[in-house]
């Protein structure tokens, strides 16, 4: 089992073919995901080929989801792009959008992310993300495929590069589903998500949550844990030593006045009963003693 | 800054009260005679407090404004040294409020947050008196119009006599949020005149970065005098570099490693004569020779540093790229590079990476195999000098 992507999710990839967005075709192929085809309007008709597998590129994604079945889409388009893109996608009904792009105007993702809540049938996740990736059955997204396998852990990261570095930690013993959920101030899928939807799954045993300053969201995932949550959770926050007003990188990562401090997120986790560590290897450790002595 | 705020707010009707930016005392003394009366003098930096400070004054006559601006400028205020202030005519204020529009994180659409206490803090109103303040959610599809202005207005308690002129005003403010893709748009205090109408006199407003691409015009509100210098070099060449104030030089890709980095370079720091990070350098997902040679020579430009650590997780990049990266940049930096480099590459293609950096051996170059101990090295070779 797994959350939000399996070996029967059919995907579509908007901005098929560009160049992240045919590169990284390619890759989800490898890794195993069910690609069925792609979209962009100027090249309807066309074919492209990947890992001896012929995918048709259609005009519309209403038309993708007709021919194809498909049930999830990945947007690899350019940021001034993204929203009507991912509009396209709650309109014609899409039940999974992965929105990688990096860079989009925040009054973009409000409008489609309301959009896609208010259309009761559209899940978000991103924008500016690595996606989903259930090892061994598919890949949603750009988290290299060959850091570990499946196994009992479920992971929720706002970061890539993060999300890389606990799973090559935690690589002996596997991952349920990894989900990167991206750094922007608003996005689609949050951490109490992805928590809830790892509670529910059998195959989930444990949960490590990276976090970031800025925002509160780590605070209100700690309140949804101390509520809802039975399985042993894990946590991980960077950005200790960020200074007072600065972006650092993600867009959303910023501490404004007192708020939105790792320290904050720190207590507030722990407040909850969710061990943090201080760093990632320290993190990798409690998960794995937690899982091992059950 | 209050001046380009309110410019904002004049290009989409929110009525403001403009005035001459000046940099001297001289130009603000010819300033006030031009506009005649009453003046304000208001120190322009970019942070609230200003009146507090002392960095807002009021003066009669030509020669009281340039009293004024000869006490204001160059005063420091929060950090920001004052080098313009603004000179508006006097506004007859009866009452002051408070308004803001803002993106609202938690709820993933708009907030409004507006109250009849205004002209001071807004965080303190909030803790001292919370019920003063109405927070109103905005749905992104719906936004703004008349009728949710008055809505808004009559929640937030401000007085019926002036529910038109203030409904309008909260529909210009709504217009220059979502036109000017602003993530804040602020107004503290929102005054009612004694005429009867009302104006901003004073704001703020943030823009969204991520928005520039449709908004040429807003790259003059770019603040380029108060960046650091290693900041503005950094962003001439692309990269998302931010100055901090240690000794050990980062570099890493993605943000979420980095500010680890960061955090695991300040813990080894206590144990080595509390050495800390002395910037965010995040190169992305390429490191390129060209991109790591950039990083490097701006991090190397930083007279603070004593080490550097470079710290690469290989995901869809290979580590042998980046450890060709490294090596291709050493060679294009030649003797402009004497700070010992600290590595640490893991994931996709390890081997052949460490392989590369061990056969160029460089003598700056020491690898370290995991994060904690690369950490640790690098702080080390920080302190030692």
């Amino acid at each position: 089992m797994s959350i939000f992507v399996n070996k029967s999710s059919k995907v579509i990839v908007q901005g098929i073919t560009g160049g992240e967005g045919s590169k990284h075709t390619r890759l989800m192929l490898a890794a195993g995901t069910n690609v069925v085809g792609g979209v962009n309007a100027r090249k309807a008709g066309q074919t492209v080929s990947h890992e001896g597998r012929d995918l048709t590129v259609f005009g519309t994604v209403k038309e993708a989801m007709a021919s194809t079945g498909a049930d999830t889409s990945i947007v690899f388009v350019p940021a001034a792009f993204t929203k009507d893109a991912v509009l396209e996608a709650v309109d014609a009904g899409m039940p999974l959008v992965v929105v990688i792009t990096e860079g989009v105007p925040v009054h973009d993702t409000a409008e489609f992310y309301a959009k896609a809540a208010a259309s009761g049938t559209t899940r978000i996740i991103g924008p500016n993300c690595p996606g989903v990736i259930t090892p061994g059955e598919a890949l949603v997204g750009i988290t290299p495929a060959n850091i570990t396998g499946s196994g009992p852990i479920g992971l929720v990261s706002k970061s890539g590069t993060l999300t890389y570095q606990m799973m090559y930690e935690l690589r002996d013993l596997g991952f349920s589903t990894a989900i990167g959920i991206g750094g922007d101030p608003i996005i689609g899928t949050t951490h109490i998500d992805a928590i809830e939807a790892f509670e529910a799954d059998p195959a989930t045993e444990g949960i490590v949550m990276i976090g970031e300053i800025g925002g509160d969201a780590e605070e209100r995932a700690a309140d949804y844990i101390a509520a809802h949550v039975s399985k042993p959770v894990v946590g991980y926050v960077a950005g200790f030593t960020a200074p007072e007003g600065k972006t650092m990188g993600h867009a959303g990562a910023i501490v404004s006045g007192s708020s939105g401090t790792a320290q904050a997120k720190k207590e507030a986790l722990e407040a909850a009963g969710v061990k943090v560590g201080k760093t990632p290897s320290e993190t990798a450790r409690l998960m794995r003693e937690l899982l091992t002595n059950g | 800054m209050e001046y380009q705020a309110k410019e904002l707010f004049a290009a989409h009707g929110v009525p403001v009260t403009l005035g001459p930016v000046v940099r001297t005392a001289e130009d603000a003394a010819a300033a006030a005679e031009q506009i005649g009366g009453r003046v304000v003098v208001k120190a322009q930096v970019k942070t609230g407090g200003r009146g507090k400070a002392g960095g807002v004054k009021v003066a009669d006559t030509p020669a009281a404004a340039r009293e004024a601006a000869a006490a204001i400028l160059g005063m420091d205020i929060k950090g920001h040294t004052v080098h313009e202030v603004l000179v508006v005519p006097a506004s007859d204020i009866a009452q002051e409020y408070y308004f803001s529009f803002l993106v609202d994180r938690a709820n993933r659409d708009y907030l409004c947050i507006a109250s009849s206490a205004g002209g001071v803090e807004i965080e303190e109103v909030a803790h001292t008196n919370p019920d003063a303040i109405a927070r109103v959610s905005i749905d992104p599809r719906d936004g703004v119009d008349e009728a949710k202005a008055r809505a808004i207005a009559a929640q937030a308690g401000y007085p019926d006599d002036i529910a038109d002129p203030v409904g309008r005003a909260i529909v210009a403010l709504w217009e220059t949020f979502i036109a000017e893709d602003a993530s804040l748009v602020e107004v503290n205090p929102l005054v009612k005149l004694g005429n009867g109408e009302v104006e901003a006199l004073d704001g703020k407003v943030t823009l969204d970065d991520n928005a520039a691409f449709r908004h040429p015009d807003h790259t003059k509100y770019a603040d380029a005098g108060a960046t650091d210098p290693l900041e503005a070099a950094a962003k001439e060449k692309g990269l998302n570099y931010v100055k901090l104030d240690g000794e050990v030089g980062v570099i890493g890709n993605g943000a979420g490693l980095v500010m680890s980095t960061l955090d695991v370079v300040a813990y080894a720091g206590e144990k080595h004569g509390g050495v800390r990070p002395a910037n965010f350098l995040d190169i992305g997902g390429g490191a390129s020779a060209e991109v790591m040679a950039n990083g490097l020579s701006i991090i190397l430009g930083d007279e603070q540093v004593r080490s550097v650590f470079v710290n690469v997780f290989g995901g869809i990049t290979a580590c042998d790229a980046v450890a060709n990266g490294i090596v291709d940049a050493l060679a294009m930096l030649g003797e402009s590079a004497t700070k010992p480099l600290v590595v640490r590459l893991d994931g996709n293609n390890v081997e052949e990476g460490r392989r590369i950096l061990g056969a160029a051996d460089h003598p700056l170059v020491t690898q370290v195999d995991t994060m904690d101990a690369a950490a640790d090295a690098a702080a080390e070779l920080a302190a030692a000098k």
